[in-house]
C-alpha cells in the first residue's frame, strides 16, 4: 500500500525548503557574484561543501549543531519547549543546508553574466540599487532562478542520509518517500516498495521536464541575452 | 531617483575635470581639461585611457584624487570628500554597446530613467523626442529585432528624456555606416541646440573629431596633450604623438638650410632627395633638425606648371600608386621623398591621373606644420 503520508511529507518539506532557499540563497548568491572580497573563495567552499560531503557526515554535524547540548538547540527549546532533533523543522533545516549549493551555484552563475554595462546603465538612469536588481539582474536571472529552484527540489525529494541522521523515521512526521522505500524494501514489502519508487521517479521527471520546457522558453523570449 | 526632478542649470555649465586615478603600476590617468556646453571630442588612441576617464566622470569608477565639477556643482572632490553616487549625478552615457536592456521594450528602455514622473508627462517628454528621432514606430519593439541605426537612436533617447545635465558618448556610432552616422550626429546636433549641455564624445577617429567638435583635447598615454578648438589643436601640432593621434599623413625629418626672419619662413631639406620646402620660421637654427607634418588634404595636384600662384612650394614628382578609399582618392607621389595626396574622385578624372605619370606638387608654406621631433634615447 503506498504510504501517501510520507509522500505528502516529502512534498511539503521539498516546498518548503525551496522556499527558504529562494529567500536566503537569492541574497548569498548575489553577494558572490558581486563582491570583490579578495576572501570570497572561503565563502564558496563553504557553500559548496554539502556538494562533495557524504550525508552522513554533514547530518551528523548539524545533529550535533542543533541538539540539546548546543546553543541553537538550548535557545530553541527556551522558544517552543521541544529539541528540533527528529522534528519537521529540524530536518528543514539540515535540508536547507544540503540544497545550498543547488540553489546558489546556477543563481551565480546566471547573475555573473549579466552584463555590467546593464547595470551601470540602470544607476546612470537614476535607478537605485533595489530597483535595478528587481527590474534588470533577477529578469536577465530567471533561467538560473529556475535551474536552482528545480535541482533543489528535486534534490529534497530524493535525499536519504541527511534524513535518517537528523529527522530519524517517524511516520508523518519525518518519515520521507525515500526512508519508507527503505523499509519496505527491508520489510520484503518489493511491490509496496516499487510503487513509491515509480511513484518518485515519474514525479520528479515530470517536474524536471515542465520547469526546463518553462526555462527554455524564458531564454527564447531574450536570445539577444548572451 | 534624483533623475525624476528637473534641476535648471545655469546655462552652459561648463564640465570641469582634474583627476588623477593608477590604472595600473605603470600607468595612470592624470587629466585636466574643460568642456563647455557643446561638444568636446576626447581623441586618443586606444589604450589611452579614455574609457576609465569616463568611468571617472560618470561616478563608476573613483579617482585616487582631484576634483569633478560641473558648473559650481561639486561631482567628486578629493579634498572636500564629495563623490556623488552615480544615480544621482544626473548624466547620459552611451556605451560602445549600447547597454540597452533586451527583455525590455524600447518604450520601457526609454521609459525607465523617468519611471517617477506622471503619466502624462512621461507621454509628453517622450513623444517629441521619439519624433525627431525617428523611432515611434519601434516602441513595442525588443532591442534585438530593431536595426543598428534604430538601436543607436533608441539608446540615445533613453539616455536624453532623463533631461542629463552632462552627456557623455564611447565611440557610440563606431559600428555604423558614414551616412547614418551623419543623421544620428545631426539629431544629437540639433537637440542639444535647445538644451547646451556638455557632450563628450570619445572618438579615435581624428577625421570624426575636428568634423564634430566645438572643442578638441587630445589624450595619450593618460595625459591631455592638446586642447581648444580644433583649428588651432590640429594647425599647431607642437608634439609628434599629436601629430600622429591628429592624423599627418606626411612627416617628414628635415634639416633647416636658412633662416628669412624678415619674410617669416625658412628653407628645410627633405631626407636625402634635396628638396627643399619653405616652412613658417620657428625658433631654431640652421642645421638643426626639425620635423615637418602636413596633411595629404592639403597639397594641391597640378597637371602642369603652375604660374600665379602664393603657395611658395612647387614642384615636379612622380605618381607611384592611386587608390580609392570610401570618397577619397589616394594618391603617392615620387619627388626626391614619397608624398601622400587625398584629392576627390572627380579631380582624379579631370586631370587624368595615372600611375607614372609626372605631375606638379603645390603647398602652401603655412599647410608645413613644424613638429617638435622626439629626443633619440
Amino acid at each position: 500500500m503506498i504510504e501517501w503520508r510520507a509522500i505528502i511529507l516529502t512534498l511539503k518539506l521539498a516546498f518548503v525548503v525551496c522556499s527558504v532557499l529562494l529567500v536566503i540563497g537569492t541574497p548569498i548568491a548575489l553577494w558572490l557574484s558581486f563582491t570583490r572580497w579578495r576572501w570570497k573563495f572561503l565563502v564558496e567552499s563553504i557553500v559548496a561543501l554539502p556538494l562533495v560531503l557524504p550525508p552522513t557526515v554533514l547530518g551528523f554535524y548539524v545533529l550535533v549543531a542543533l541538539g540539546s547540548n548546543s546553543p541553537i538547540g538550548r535557545w530553541y527549546r527556551g522558544l517552543t519547549g521541544h529539541g528540533l532533533p527528529f522534528t519537521f523543522e529540524g530536518l528543514a533545516i539540515a535540508s536547507v543546508l544540503y540544497s545550498l549549493p543547488f540553489v546558489v551555484q546556477p543563481m551565480v552563475a546566471s547573475f555573473s553574466q549579466v552584463d555590467r554595462n546593464l547595470i551601470n546603465a540602470s544607476s546612470i538612469l537614476g535607478a537605485s540599487r533595489l530597483r535595478t536588481l528587481f527590474r534588470i539582474v533577477i529578469p536577465l536571472s530567471v533561467g538560473g532562478i529556475i535551474t536552482g529552484v528545480v535541482l533543489c527540489f528535486s534534490h529534497t525529494l530524493g535525499e536519504f542520509g541527511v534524513v535518517l541522521m537528523v529527522g530519524g523515521n517517524i511516520p508523518g512526521v519525518t518519515e520521507t518517500v525515500s526512508i519508507a522505500i527503505y523499509d519496505n524494501v527491508q520489510a520484503l514489502n518489493y511491490a509496496t516498495a516499487n510503487k513509491m519508487a515509480l511513484l518518485l521517479m515519474g514525479f520528479s521527471f515530470i517536474t524536471l521536464s515542465i520547469t526546463y520546457a518553462i526555462n527554455r522558453k524564458a531564454w527564447a523570449i531574450w536570445p539577444g541575452h548572451r | 531617483m534624483a533623475g525624476a526632478e528637473i534641476t535648471r542649470r545655469e546655462e552652459s555649465a561648463a564640465l570641469s575635470v582634474r583627476i588623477v586615478r593608477r590604472v595600473s603600476p605603470d600607468f595612470s590617468l592624470e587629466a585636466a581639461f574643460d568642456a563647455p556646453a557643446g561638444f568636446t571630442m576626447l581623441l586618443g588612441t586606444s589604450g589611452c585611457g579614455k574609457t576609465t576617464l569616463l568611468n571617472c566622470i560618470a561616478g563608476l569608477l573613483a579617482p585616487d584624487s582631484g576634483r569633478i565639477a560641473l558648473g559650481s556643482r561639486p561631482l567628486f572632490d578629493s579634498a572636500s570628500r564629495v563623490n556623488v553616487p552615480v544615480a544621482e549625478r544626473h548624466l547620459g552615457y552611451l556605451f560602445q554597446n549600447l547597454a540597452l536592456f533586451p527583455h525590455l521594450t524600447i518604450e520601457q528602455n526609454i521609459h525607465y530613467g523617468i519611471a517617477k514622473l506622471p503619466a502624462a508627462e512621461r507621454r509628453e517628454r517622450t513623444s517629441a523626442l521619439l519624433e525627431s528621432f525617428r523611432i515611434a514606430h519601434l516602441l513595442k519593439s525588443k532591442p534585438n529585432r530593431i536595426s543598428g541605426g534604430e538601436r543607436q537612436r533608441a539608446a540615445l533617447a533613453r539616455s536624453l528624456v532623463t533631461d542629463p545635465s552632462f552627456l557623455l558618448l564611447d565611440e557610440p556610432l563606431s559600428a555604423l555606416d558614414q551616412a547614418t552616422k551623419a543623421t544620428i550626429i545631426d539629431d544629437l546636433r540639433a537637440w542639444n541646440a535647445t538644451h547646451r549641455i556638455p557632450i563628450l564624445y570619445v572618438t579615435h577617429s581624428p577625421e570624426e573629431a575636428f568634423a564634430l567638435g566645438e572643442h578638441v583635447v587630445v589624450l595619450d598615454a593618460g595625459r591631455v596633450v592638446a586642447s581648444g578648438m580644433p583649428q588651432d589643436v590640429l594647425r599647431a601640432p607642437r608634439q609628434e604623438t599629436i601629430a600622429q593621434i591628429v592624423g599627418f599623413e606626411n612627416v617628414f625629418d628635415a634639416v633647416v638650410a636658412s633662416l628669412d626672419e624678415r619674410e617669416g619662413t625658412m628653407l628645410c631639406r627633405l631626407g636625402l632627395g634635396g628638396r627643399e620646402l619653405e616652412v613658417p620660421l620657428s625658433r631654431t637654427d640652421v642645421g638643426a633638425r626639425v620635423r615637418i607634418a602636413i596633411r595629404a588634404g592639403d597639397i594641391i595636384i597640378a597637371a602642369e606648371r603652375p604660374s600665379g600662384l602664393s603657395a611658395r612650394n612647387s614642384f615636379t614628382g612622380r605618381i607611384i600608386s592611386i587608390r580609392q578609399e570610401g570618397v577619397t582618392v589616394i594618391v603617392t607621389v615620387e619627388s626626391g621623398v614619397e608624398f601622400e595626396v587625398h584629392i576627390t574622385p572627380a579631380a582624379c578624372q579631370e586631370l587624368h591621373l595615372e600611375t607614372g605619370k609626372r605631375i606638379w606638387l603645390v603647398i602652401k608654406t603655412y599647410s608645413c606644420n613644424l613638429v617638435e621631433s622626439k629626443r633619440p634615447d
